[in-house]
């Protein structure tokens, strides 16, 4: 009886789920592995290790990782400014979101796909039709968040801030933004993971380097043990910037409801 | 000199205010009287200029400051940012020393969620009086407060209205907390409303007395 409610709490612990779960990711990993019995199709994850080091010791992996890590900062940036500025007015002005509001669900509702092929064909195949597609992708996304947010922003503090006659860049700083940060947090962090995705099919469709191109070069090759050596270690570095910058400030703008 | 001339206020097609004139001097108190929903608060807003759709002209000082029904605070910055940024004229000391006026200069690192409804609403006080205003409007400060609360903000406002003489509306539907601050009290009523009396709320050093009926 005893024994059953400890392993019942112990079981209860977040970060043991979280590993629990993982591992048995992996088994099932190993299992679909050595129902296959061909590496060719669904290598184990151990024979992983090998090409791995290869990629790693040979640069390949490193630089194409680089390349794309580069195109997702050079997409995530301007697609969060852009997408808050758009919601923010959106959300603040009913005229600015009757005339947008129609454009948003066009966007919305537009494969990513197409926008890539129609921004490779109209602006050419290089890095500027990469960035825009992907800047076109993502910007309806955040502008969708940041409208709910700002129809969500406080009366009572609107009321205050303009009866205190605080000065328009005040006001913005310390009574908008932290009503608005939830919600550029939630977006920058959904925004992130689609980024990536969108910029590996930008670079397998259009692009001579980053984890999209290794991916199609290796597809061509049949060679699933390097497709799947480029795609976890981007999967690795992008739950690296979730744990060393996204989360850290995510919990900075929330420290106030914890204290 | 505050000057309230509302000819009319309409939220479309409804008139929700009509013909409310009244002037104020320096250091007045008024207290607007009437039940909820009569329309008070759009008063108010009116008055501090949050409003400017409505019918008829108002005078009014620059430097204002209102205590709403709720301590509006900003949750995300601390107590003494709370007075600093609204009053950044107001240097960190000058924030400490209304804290300490107002009992909770101790509490000047917190978040106001850290502090008790009742120290919120003494930091809204402090927030009000920190900037020195020449207009105060108060819309029902003291609703939603047990007793003894409601008594000792009472007490604490009446203090800090003596120290800075502000011109002060006070907008409530308790007529005693009316008779205790104020020296003059207006009676909204009706639909769309207007001021339906007008009498003296504390014995009149100055001549006023008893009441005159506008209806």
């Amino acid at each position: 009886m005893d024994c059953s409610c400890t392993l019942n709490k112990t079981l209860q612990h977040p970060a043991l789920v979280r590993a629990l779960s993982l591992g048995l990711l992996l088994l099932l990993w190993i299992a679909a592995a050595a129902l296959t019995a061909d590496a060719s199709v669904l290598p184990q994850p151990w024979a992983l290790w090998t090409p791995f080091l290869q990629a790693l010791g040979s640069g390949a992996l490193p630089y194409h990782l680089g390349m794309t890590l580069w195109r997702v900062v050079c997409a995530f940036v301007p697609a969060m400014i852009i997408g808050v500025a758009v919601g923010f007015l959106m959300g603040r002005f009913a005229s600015v979101d009757r005339w947008l509001d129609p454009w948003l669900v066009v966007f919305l509702n537009l494969p990513a796909l197409v926008l890539i092929v129609l921004c490779y064909i109209w602006i050419g195949l290089n890095e500027t039709a990469a960035i825009t597609a992907v800047v076109l992708n993502k910007i309806p996304n955040v502008a969708t968040l940041l409208r709910e947010g700002t129809r969500a922003l406080d009366p009572n503090l609107d009321s205050m801030a303009a009866v205190y006659r605080m000065r328009p860049l005040a006001r913005l700083r310390h009574v908008i933004m932290p009503q608005l940060a939830p919600f550029i947090a939630a977006s920058a962090r959904a925004g992130i993971a689609v980024i990536w995705k969108i910029v590996l099919v930008v670079e397998f469709l259009g692009r001579s380097s980053g984890i999209g191109f290794q991916i199609h070069f290796y597809f061509q090759l049949f060679n699933v043990a390097m497709v799947l050596v480029y795609a976890l270690s981007f999967i690795g570095v992008m739950l690296l910037v979730e744990a060393l910058f996204l989360q850290p400030a995510e919990r900075r703008v929330r420290r106030w409801r914890t204290a | 000199m505050i000057k309230v001339d509302v000819r009319r206020k309409a939220f479309g097609e409804e008139e929700v205010l009509r013909a409310i004139r009244f002037e104020m001097e320096t250091g007045e108190t008024v207290a607007i009287l009437g039940p909820s929903g009569i329309g008070k608060s759009t008063l108010l807003r009116l008055i501090v200029g949050i409003d400017t759709g409505f019918e008829g002209k108002i005078t009014r000082p620059e430097k204002i400051a209102m205590v709403f029904q709720e301590p509006v605070l900003l949750p995300w910055r601390s107590v003494v940012e709370n007075l600093t940024l609204v009053h950044p004229q107001l240097g960190t000391q000058a924030a400490l020393s209304a804290l300490e006026r107002t009992g909770i200069a101790d509490k000047a690192g917190l978040f106001p969620g850290q502090l008790s409804l009742g120290q919120q609403r003494r930091l809204a006080l402090a927030r009000a009086f920190a900037g020195r205003p020449e207009l105060l409007v108060m819309d029902e400060p003291y609703v939603s407060l047990d007793p003894a609360m409601a008594e000792d903000m009472l007490s604490l406002t009446e203090a800090l209205i003596a120290e800075t003489a502000p011109a002060v509306i006070l907008v409530t539907h308790s007529e005693a907390e009316a008779r205790r601050l104020a020296r003059r009290c207006l009676r909204l009523a009706g639909k769309p409303a207007t001021i339906i009396e007008e009498f003296a709320a504390k014995p009149a050093s100055d001549g006023w007395e008893g009441h005159h009926d506008r209806a």
